[in-house]
């Protein structure tokens, strides 16, 4: 396609209309699909939350029964998984990795086009499970055997093929980062002098491939038990339950590192930006993010403290577990040490970076709360562990998400989004996430079970709380709709070239917003660490 | 992109889809991993199917308790019970336990057992000659059946093991391509 | 004004999590001693690590804190220019290192504790089903099912709920004192889980296998419990009750329940 003479900003897309979404293999387009796809899922997600918190909001059952409440939580824990948080990330990965390390596109475009647009196709069929006969998946995104082999609804055969393709799209997905870190990077860019987001893609790119084929397997054993005959996971036919949650939990752990590792990579080059200061202790971030890596592998089993492990099995993934505060520890110190003597200025890329330190922390806390067992027996299936896992992924990799594209957002687009506007989505969303997410741990402290439609009287209170602040939550999300939509369409200051005092990085010498291809010439200027 | 690239990527892709074909083997290869895994640390509930000698040595200094726990799945009215609720046996010292199977239906059932032993970790030192669980068993209509159990305690067992569950649960396979 | 607002933030999230946790105590909604010698033991390890973590937080958003009102432009604060040291990574990678370790012992001693089920003097098997429980008494041939008692007209709002909405059952499981309870756990059809707070007792039900857990209970009352684990339209509606009585009235009732006129 490109001529010998190209300039950076010589040509824009080749077709028009639909066709040029449909046949495209510019990253800067791919990364903009995969943005928009995981924003709609977010709100469909975000609508089941709405439902499940209205239903919640008082005992008794008022709106939902007990089996479309199941396939709510469900389809809630698997829509913004697999339908937001991964693809977000990807479409982060597709925009910026290229412009970070002086590339001209990904390894390899149209296996970037085909990984984007195989994501419809399996949200459509997931979604469409919901309004089969028998309903939807009903088993909680963790899917354990026998619920889902034995006594799972007809959908669920559509459901295993959902996951097929969304597992093909994301291992699609990390070969071509992968291939495209290895073989693409500006000449004198060694891999210590990349960025540190593209470190994390690199890694997590790795962890994708490593782990997405074992839950293929899994679901493949899901869908022989099933319908061929095959006894994987039931006893009878001298398979076991519990083998299931071993395969599910060896994907399942390092996945949400897989969406935790790209957001601290965001975090990592948004706060050297607005303290003006340089990232404190890259090497060892660099490292840590190695360790925890590595570390996500073996502590798997810590899912399954309540089965029955043997005792030797469950003190070796106690410690491990425990040993993984070490190096995110020095993450979390690192990031202060960079803003500590600075000189910072508070945007909104900063104030979701900053909340993301703190509250990422709280849910840190409560990580090693829970990796203790005797602890874990009254923690284990109650709130304690939703408040948990919604404080890594809410305050956590979605506050990091929204600081990436408030970061970045001007120099995909070549204006300022409304600053006002922003800080009060932030301040909105940090104050409603606290109050959704904060009282659920009281409820598990005191025995409220998880997955539940309905409790006992006393968890009423709390239960209100929550459902207020998701609500205001969910209603807060729509500020940032208004704002990009609004962005993208020039209502806004221009955009400079550096967009931020104190950006670093290639991303920040190409024009705001950047031309459609960008290095075609390799750039000779890098930043050596 | 030049022709030294290209040829690059290539090398890389099929570099990584034999990674990702592999982890897909790998998550197959668990199933018999795991079972081999546990027999291996004994940590599997499963109980060995092993075909053994009969031990040598009898341990008279101690005895080890097992108590008999019995389940029947689903809700066929059969049942599944054993006369001795628990036994205590010298390691090493081989015994004979009884089970019946009551068929309360006028159908012929065929069913599995399938036994597990509790501490997990104790599973290797329970050595079974003959167990009712190696096979399906068939009870026909209205008939009681007896089946035995034949095993030992392995005289390895530590010291401070002094009890065993022994569990079995009936798993109803009538009209099972199985 | 930014720099008031950010403070104003940060404190308030301080203040929810200091005070939370004592009015938690007050109000019930922090997790209880309970009844048992296990139970007492996990009360102290949460709160232990409560503590540590606690502290951890004071100290690294106190530097946060300090530095977002301090270290900022509209201060005219000018960035200093380190970026590494050694020194200080190795110390605030061992300190963290030190206080795992610390925390590891006392939840090892707990859980070896937990895994020992010998020597007991009550047998229970306790068996998950959709959605109910079953329990039999090993050693003393009597077995009966425990079916919720929440009527579907409170569930659909249709009455006023009773004070144990959704924690009621018809049959109790009924245990004697200072007792070793040994519970062998498992399921009729998918994974249910046996947990009742004030024992300290959680664990799985696998159909086809046998888990187990114990307790000590040392005061006679009631004690209630929930299904821990997902299984289905009916997991909310499956609680657990336990009462436990003095050996003497154990007694009484296990013979009224085992008198031929009280067919299980």
């Amino acid at each position: 396609m490109s001529t010998a003479h190209d300039h950076d900003h010589a040509h824009g897309p080749s077709k028009t209309g639909i066709l040029r979404w449909i046949t495209t293999t510019n990253h800067k387009d791919i990364g903009t699909m995969y943005l928009i796809f995981s924003f709609v899922m977010f709100f469909i997600g975000g609508s089941l939350a709405m439902v499940i918190r209205a239903e919640l909001f008082q005992p008794g059952m008022q709106i939902v029964p007990a089996e479309a409440f199941n396939m709510l939580t469900t389809m809630h824990g698997f829509i913004m998984i697999f339908g937001f948080i991964m693809p977000v990330f990807v479409g982060l990965a597709n925009w910026m990795i290229p412009l970070m390390i002086g590339a001209p596109d990904m390894a390899l475009p149209r296996v970037n086009n085909w990984s984007f647009w195989l994501l419809p196709v399996a949200g459509v069929i997931l979604i469409s499970t919901m309004f089969m006969q028998g309903g939807g998946p009903n088993f909680g995104w963790t899917f354990y055997a026998p619920l889902s082999t034995t006594y799972g609804p007809p959908s669920t055969d559509y459901f295993i093929f959902a996951i097929h393709i969304m597992g093909i799209s994301s291992i699609m997905g990390s070969i071509n980062v992968i291939v495209t870190i290895f073989n693409m990077r500006a000449p004198n860019m060694r891999l210590i002098d990349m960025p540190i987001f593209v470190w994390t893609w690199l890694i997590t790119a790795f962890l994708i491939i490593a782990v997405m084929p074992v839950l293929a397997g899994t679901v493949t054993m899901m869908l022989t038990d099933r319908n061929f005959g095959t006894s994987f996971f039931n006893a009878a036919g001298g398979g076991d339950p519990v083998l299931f949650q071993h395969l599910f939990w060896f994907f399942g752990h390092p996945e949400v590192y897989i969406v935790i590792l790209p957001a601290f990579g965001i975090i990592s080059e948004v706060i050297p930006t607005f303290a003006r200061k340089k990232l404190f202790g890259r090497t060892s971030m660099i490292y840590a993010l190695a360790s925890i890596a590595f570390l996500s592998f073996i502590v798997w089993a810590h899912h399954m403290f309540m089965t029955g492990l043997p005792l030797a099995a469950s003190l070796f993934f106690m410690y491990a577990t425990m040993l993984i505060a070490v190096p995110t520890g020095v993450k979390i110190f690192n990031w202060v040490a960079t803003i500590f003597k600075g000189s910072m200025t508070f945007e909104t890329p900063m104030l979701f970076s900053l909340a993301f330190v703190i509250l990422f922390t709280i849910g840190g806390f409560t990580g090693l709360m829970l990796a203790l067992i005797p602890s874990d027996v009254q923690y284990h299936d109650s709130y304690f562990v939703v408040g948990h896992f919604h404080y890594v992924l809410v305050p956590g990799s979605l506050f990091a998400v929204f600081a990436g594209i408030y970061y970045w957002l001007p120099k995909w687009t070549g204006y300022m989004y409304n600053e006002t506007l922003a800080k009060f989505h932030f301040w909105i969303s940090a104050i409603s996430v606290n109050l959704t997410f904060f009282p659920m741990h009281f409820l598990g402290l005191a025995g409220m079970p998880r997955r539940i439609p309905d409790y006992a009287l006393q968890f009423t209170d709390f239960n209100q709380i929550v459902s207020v602040g998701a609500f205001v939550f969910g209603a807060a999300q729509l500020i940032f709709v208004y704002i990009v939509i609004q962005t993208m369409r020039g209502k806004g200051v221009q955009a400079t070239q550096e967009v931020w005092e104190g950006s670093h990085g290639l991303e920040w010498t190409v024009p705001s917003p950047a031309p459609y291809h960008t290095f075609t010439e390799p750039p000779t200027q890098i930043e050596r660490h | 992109m030049n022709a030294t690239k290209r040829k690059s990527h290539t090398r890389l892709v099929a570099i990584l889809l034999a990674a990702t074909f592999g982890m897909l083997l790998f998550a197959f290869a668990m199933v018999p991993l795991y079972d081999a895994f546990c027999e291996m640390t004994g940590i599997n509930n499963k109980g060995g199917r092993v075909r053994l000698e009969a031990p040598t040595e009898i341990d008279t200094s101690r005895v080890v308790k097992i108590k008999f726990i019995t389940h029947v799945q689903g809700d066929t009215p059969w049942e599944f019970y054993t006369k001795e609720n628990s036994i205590e046996v010298h390691p090493g010292e081989v015994n004979k336990v009884l089970f019946y199977t009551e068929n309360h239906t006028d159908q012929d059932k065929v069913g599995q057992f399938v036994a597990t032993i509790s501490p997990g970790q104790s599973d290797r030192y329970v050595k079974k000659a003959e167990c009712f669980s190696f096979n399906k068993q068939y009870v026909d209509a209205k008939q009681t059946k007896e089946m035995s159990v034949i095993f030992f305690i392995d005289k390895d067992i530590p010291k401070d093991t002094e009890e065993l569950i022994l569990f079995y649960t009936l798993f109803d396979q009538t009209g099972d391509a199985k | 004004m930014l720099g008031l607002k950010n403070l104003r933030f940060l404190l308030s999230t301080w203040l929810v999590l200091f005070s939370s946790a004592s009015f938690a105590q007050e109000w019930g909604v922090n997790m209880p001693v309970g009844v048992t010698p296990l139970s007492a033991s996990i009360h102290s390890l949460h709160m232990a690590m409560f503590w540590v973590c606690v502290g951890i937080g004071v100290v690294v958003f106190g530097v946060m804190t300090y530095a977002i009102i301090k270290h900022r432009k509209s201060k005219g604060h000018q960035a200093s220019n380190f970026h590494e040291n050694t020194h200080v990574e190795i110390i605030w990678t061992v300190i963290p290192f030190i206080i795992l370790i610390v925390m590891a012992i006392p939840a090892t001693k707990t859980l070896i504790e937990m895994d020992n089920t010998e020597a007991a003097d009550v047998t229970i098997k306790v068996t998950g089903y959709r959605w109910y429980w079953h329990y039999d008494y090993l050693d003393e041939e009597l077995d009966f099912f425990s079916h919720p008692t929440t009527t579907q007209e409170e569930i659909r709002n249709l009455v006023a709920k009773n004070e144990h909405y959704n924690l009621a059952v018809d049959q109790h499981l009924v245990l004697p004192i200072n007792k070793k309870i040994r519970f062998a756990f498992t399921s009729n059809d998918v994974i249910h889980s046996w947990w009742v707070h004030e024992l300290g007792v959680k664990k799985d039900t696998v159909p086809g296998f046998i888990t187990e857990s114990w307790a000590i209970i040392t005061e006679p009352g009631i004690y209630r419990g929930q299904c821990a684990e997902l299984c289905g339209a009916g997991h909310a509606f499956m609680p657990i009750v336990v009462e436990a009585k003095t050996q003497e009235d154990y007694d009484a009732w296990l013979s009224e329940m085992k008198a031929p006129k009280n067919p299980s």
